[in-house]
């Protein structure tokens, strides 16, 4: 039938194709053949390790994980089956996790806000501006040690606990949610000023002709328009603590069991030492003292899980903000 | 007090809350450079520039201050941190240079040649890549990759030829730059990939109907105008490199050497420390002042080093100023 085309009706309405020289795969350079198959490889490469490492810990999770593991504290012991479980490193990361949040989160939409909406003297606000850059570029040990060094002096004694001599340590719930804080805080506050910047000045200026002040508009449209952004910038934020290790293992103290200072229950707990997922399998893996890769592997799936579930909110978070951008100028319904 | 800030607030009064808010960001930058400069003043003062040199072996010199007393004597401060300092160059520039070219490819692909599907597949795993705590990279690191480099890759000539200097067991430069290549390479491809995507269509599609192929448009149009993000996210990538810790100390090997490329392949195995990994390995003998001092002085140099990046990146941005994109 191929051979029967019905001839065009109209001859202007098909010009001639020029075969010979479009542009296809095959008549291009041969070197930009090879970036073109580099890029293809670079981007699997990438799916493909992500995926290597998921679908192992996975593998290796499901094997060495039991539910007993996951509410018996962990103990010292040479034989395997007698150290316990996870059940502390659990609970020192949900601690921490939320210490380390509730002081970030307000403390980086104060700064975005201040910065964004009023940032007068402009000066000031570019230095501000450039110290959440240097906190963002400071590795986690230094900010670490400088805990170290800070929760040392007499001062802010009562936020850690005192050995028997009267000595301060420096080490802490507190003090290390703290300083895990401050990982946290050039997340949260990027994502909340980049949603502020986004929504459109006649947002603003409509609320400032029906007479509110500027901290009224804050409070009243700009707020409730970044519900999303923080949410998104404090479950980064909030990743980033679960598995920051170095402030872990210098100001936690990384110790076997969450053991409180005496005194009151909860703030005993607060200024005693402990340990979290990632300093657990720290301390399990090979180069740490326990030196049991199964325990290690237990608890790196169960990091894995939480990651990946903050992960997933994170994508869902700014999804359904996207879509209900009411005010932000992405996306105007 | 709380009556009093249900009240609506004035203007100004808002105002100076926030800015003093704001302002203890600044503050926790300035107290962290006095805290550990103060700390680390004791190093520099006995010690001096020629700190920063090489000689002796690190291992000992460390192990001999960590026995020191509450009130060491000046020469207990003696050390030559050269060792750490090289091998935290040795380790961020290797992966930095790799970590760049597949970002930037990646980056292209995800942009330019991916089908959509694969595009909502990437965006995910380079989150996921991103989020892996490093502690669970220096896992697969120590459990896996390093014995399988120990028993596949080093011949047990290999390993008897240098057995009275370093042992090779695999873990050393090749498997500490292959995954902190893996490391920093999503966030370098984040940030490049969003800036790639906000090149405006038409410059590519231009450059396309001047008779380039896509993969020249991309790289003669598309790449050169998104020079300062790539810059930004290459300095950003340095820092983290540069600071990771917990990760290296677990595949580095056990010994502050330092890979010597005269050895041939071999010193793709050879051992060796950065700043970073050794103040995690020293920080339980800080109670004895001479090793405390020099903890504190790793981290200046890594404070001081962050601070240069930094500078350094804003610098290079700044002639390229005109090729910023207008959002």
């Amino acid at each position: 039938m191929a051979a029967h085309e019905p001839p065009c009706p109209h001859p202007l309405a098909a010009p001639p194709r020029r075969r010979g020289r479009r542009s296809s795969l095959r008549n291009w350079r041969r070197r930009d053949q090879l970036i073109f198959a580099f890029a293809w490889s670079a981007g699997l490469g990438l799916c493909l390790i992500a995926g290597a490492i998921v679908v192992f810990l996975a593998v290796k999770g499901v094997t060495y994980l039991t539910p007993r593991l996951l509410v018996t504290s962990p103990s010292a012991s040479v034989d395997q089956s007698h150290s316990g479980g996870i059940l502390d490193p659990i609970e020192g990361t949900v601690t921490l996790a939320l210490i380390g949040t509730i002081i970030a989160t307000p403390i980086a939409v104060s700064t975005a806000v201040w910065v964004v909406e009023y940032g007068r003297p402009r000066w000031l606000a570019r230095i501000v501006e450039s110290s959440i850059e240097l906190i963002a570029g400071t590795p986690d040990v230094v900010i670490a040690i400088f805990g170290l060094a800070l929760f040392q002096i007499g001062i802010l004694a009562p936020f850690s606990f005192r050995s028997s001599s009267g000595g301060v340590y420096g080490r802490s719930f507190l003090a290390a949610g703290i300083m895990v804080s401050l990982i946290a805080l050039p997340l949260t506050y990027t994502a909340t000023r980049n949603g502020l910047r986004a929504i459109p000045r006649h947002l603003r200026e409509a609320s400032f002709a029906i007479g509110k002040t500027r901290i009224a508009t804050i409070r009243r449209v700009l707020l409730p328009a970044l519900r999303s952004d923080i949410a998104t910038g404090a479950t980064l934020g909030l990743g980033r603590i679960i598995g920051s290790t170095a402030i872990v293992v210098v100001l936690l103290g990384a110790t076997l069991q969450n053991s409180p200072e005496n005194g009151v229950p909860l703030l005993g707990f607060l200024r005693g030492t402990g340990s979290t997922l990632p300093s657990y399998i720290l301390n399990n893996s090979p180069a740490g003292e326990g030196n049991a890769a199964q325990k290690a592997y237990a608890a790196a799936f169960v990091l894995m899980l939480i990651i990946l579930v903050l992960n997933w909110l994170v994508g869902r978070i700014s999804r359904a903000g996207a879509a209900s951008g009411l005010y932000s100028g992405r996306a105007a319904r | 007090m709380l009556e009093r800030l249900r009240k609506p607030w004035s203007d100004r009064r808002a105002e100076r809350m926030l800015g003093a808010v704001a302002c203890l960001t600044a503050l926790a930058i300035v107290l962290m450079v006095v805290f550990v400069a103060l700390r680390a003043w004791p190093t520099f003062s006995h010690e001096g520039l020629s700190w920063l040199g090489s000689g002796g072996n690190l291992d000992n010199q460390i192990g001999a201050m960590a026995s020191t007393s509450a009130h060491p004597p000046a020469s207990a401060y003696f050390l030559h941190a050269w060792p750490l300092i090289y091998g935290t160059l040795l380790t961020s520039a290797f992966a930095v240079v790799f970590g760049l070219a597949i970002s930037v490819l990646t980056a292209i692909f995800i942009v330019d040649f991916a089908p959509p599907a694969v595009v909502r597949v990437m965006t995910p795993v380079i989150r996921l890549l991103a989020s892996i705590p490093s502690v669970v990279y220096g896992l697969i690191g120590i459990l896996v990759l390093v014995p399988f480099v120990g028993a596949n890759l080093i011949t047990s000539g290999e390993k008897a030829s240098v057995a009275n200097v370093i042992q090779l067991t695999g873990a050393g430069l090749l498997v500490s730059v292959v995954i902190l290549t893996v490391m920093i390479t999503p966030i370098m491809t984040a940030l490049i990939t969003e800036a790639l995507a906000s090149v405006p269509r038409s410059w590519h599609e231009g450059a396309i109907a001047l008779g380039l192929n896509p993969v020249r448009a991309t790289l003669a149009v598309s790449i050169r105008a998104i020079r300062p993000a790539i810059i930004a996210a290459t300095a950003l990538a340095t820092a983290r490199a540069i600071g990771e810790a917990i990760m290296l100390s677990m595949v580095s090997g056990g010994k502050a050497f330092s890979p010597n490329f005269a050895d041939g392949r071999i010193v793709l195995f050879e051992p060796l420390r950065t700043l970073a990994a050794e103040i995690v390995e020293q920080v339980d003998g800080i109670s004895a002042p001479a090793l405390r001092s020099s903890i504190y002085a790793f981290a200046l140099l890594l404070l001081f080093s962050g601070f240069m990046l930094s500078i350094a990146s804003y610098a290079m941005r700044l002639p390229l100023r005109k090729y910023e994109l207008s959002q």
